[in-house]
């Protein structure tokens, strides 16, 4: 039976198949970044304003008390370089989101969905590509914040990249998941202002959440349900080759469900076809 | 079957293919709604394999959603549709790798290389990367652009970038090529050349072409022909038949009969 089917053309598609499709869209990802060098260098110089300029002048503000993975009085600086990680990410992630929307726009999305792949494959296969470009800025980060004295072990630049995958696929997906719910570009900025700034600021990015707690109880519940706030505490303890089991469990529960919520609302059966009309004269 | 068709070949009706063999697409009973506009009305029509089907339609006679629906764009609300018998609602991978598309929209990366556009195409295919550079060499040289191969696709002509987007769209040998008014914006010199090489596809190759226009001087008498108006196929069949069973001299009056409209499409390019 099984042998008979032979000389048909197989069916389905080879794990090699798979895996020519995966490199080739991370490959065409990698080549578009580098072609935008504004966008590298924005991306560079946003996380670099806040470690030069904001960390030094709240440097004698907020004082930092010895807390894990931290074993000695650390630098402000020190202490925010992850949430700038996370930030990078979180940053690129929306805009990976952006160029979809664009790509959808212009046409170009159309040609990856013609693909005979699955669909769930293809629109993983960018998530991918996102997150690897945010790894090329992660790290060009953290070359320049070598020279700014924030110096991990050397262990942690290797232990850090399993965290940042994770933390990067968990971005990636939330921004292809909002990105499904927009429809004009002009209302990235509506996602800077409703989902960036609130998903940063209420985080352990700029302040531990001891002190949050000090502050506002109630700010600090919010802290700590905010995803984000866990994507920065596993790059964090990461970064010196150690694990925080809970913000492990929360980036990885809320990459799957953003990941599955991504590519349902990206479904154009479900998402592009029903919205086209309920979202008036597009 | 012996309806007079003056103006079309006989040759053409005898070498219609085996009615036993499959049809490269087949759309059955397709209807679609944006909300309460219906976009598509109970669609049906063929294309055979090694044919050249016009689609003939003014804009927002819903080409362009029938294309969207045959490219698994759109979920199909009702009705099937097929290519070479994959349906491609429930075998959408079988069915959409024999299909190649040129989108109306230009949809290719401004920024990368001919060859960098062919490789990533390829790539969607799931093609090795030896086997995607020596088709992209060849396919370039077919199109007369091997010289180009490195530049930006941005410093093409619009003419060069379609004939790039029909290359990339042969990249994975389908068998059903659709193209959605792919000559507007061209100038004349350019219109005939993709249309000649698209036309030759057809007779070297026997790949079925569905090509949507709204120009009548695109379509030839040993076409097929599916009239589409206000999303209902309001006539379909070989030319000939098509304007002799409207009563008309040409396609363009049989057209204006057919829709009752005045408007001249064809004059508006």
């Amino acid at each position: 039976m099984s042998s008979i089917t032979a000389h048909d053309a197989p069916r389905g598609f080879s794990l090699a198949k798979y895996m020519t499709c995966l490199t080739g869209i991370v490959w065409r990802e990698g080549l578009r970044f580098l072609h935008q060098r504004e966008r590298f260098i924005s991306a560079l110089v946003r996380p670099l304003v806040w470690l030069f300029i904001f960390a030094a002048g709240f440097r004698q503000v907020l004082g930092i008390s010895i807390i894990p993975p931290y074993e000695t009085y650390i630098l402000y600086e020190v202490y925010i370089a992850p949430g700038l990680m996370a930030m990078i990410q979180l940053f690129n992630g929306m805009q990976s989101s952006l160029s979809m929307v664009y790509d959808r726009e212009m046409g170009n999305m159309r040609t990856l969905l013609v693909s005979p792949l699955p669909r769930w494959f293809l629109l993983f296969c960018k998530l991918l590509a996102g997150t690897a470009v945010s790894l090329l800025q992660v790290y060009a980060f953290l070359l320049i914040a070598w020279f700014w004295d924030i110096t991990p072990p050397p262990l942690g630049y290797l232990t850090v990249l399993p965290a940042l995958i994770l933390s990067g696929l968990m971005l990636g997906s939330l921004g292809m998941l909002i990105s499904s719910g927009i429809k004009q570009l002009e209302n990235f900025a509506g996602v800077m202002n409703f989902v960036i700034f609130p998903m940063f600021f209420a985080s352990s990015a700029l302040y531990p959440l001891w002190r949050v707690q000090e502050g506002s109880p109630y700010l600090y519940y919010v802290c700590q349900a905010n995803p984000f706030t866990h994507a920065v505490e596993l790059i964090r303890f990461a970064l010196y080759g150690q694990i925080n089991w809970i913000s492990l469990a929360v980036v990885a529960t809320c990459t799957i469900v953003f990941m599955i919520g991504a590519i349902l609302a990206y479904d154009p059966s479900r998402g592009l076809a029903r919205r086209g009309p309920a979202g008036g004269e597009g | 079957m012996t309806s007079p068709a003056p103006i079309t070949e006989p040759r053409e009706a005898a070498q219609k293919p085996d009615p036993a063999a499959v049809p490269a697409l087949s759309i059955d009973g397709v209807s679609h709604s944006y909300g309460p506009r219906r976009a598509l009305i109970d669609v049906s029509f063929n294309v055979a394999p090694a044919s050249f089907t016009a689609l003939l339609g003014l804009n927002g006679a819903g080409k362009s959603t029938l294309f969207s629906l045959i490219t698994r764009l759109f979920g199909i609300q009702s009705g099937r549709v097929g290519i070479f018998g994959h349906d491609i609602s429930s075998s959408p991978g079988e069915a959409l790798r024999l299909l190649g598309v040129v989108f109306q929209p230009r949809t290719l990366d401004l920024d990368l290389s001919l060859t960098q556009n062919l490789l990533y195409h390829a790539a969607l295919h799931g093609i090795s990367r030896r086997e995607a550079t020596a088709r992209s060499a060849e396919l370039l040289g077919r199109i007369g652009l091997a010289d180009r191969a490195g530049s930006k696709v941005r410093d093409l002509s619009g003419g060069q970038m379609r004939r790039l987007e029909i290359a990339r769209a042969l990249l994975h040998r389908p068998r059903l090529l659709l193209l959605d008014e792919p000559t507007v914006g061209l100038d004349v010199k350019a219109r005939a050349d993709i249309i000649s090489h698209v036309r030759q596809l057809v007779t070297e190759q026997g790949i079925g072409v569905l090509w949507a226009t709204h120009l009548f001087d695109e379509i030839t008498a040993s076409d097929d022909l599916v009239v589409l108006h206000q999303g209902k196929v309001l006539a379909k069949g070989p030319v000939g038949r098509v304007i002799a069973e409207a009563g008309a001299q040409d396609v363009n009056t049989a057209f204006m009969r057919l829709t009752g409209t005045q408007v001249m499409p064809g004059g508006g390019a």
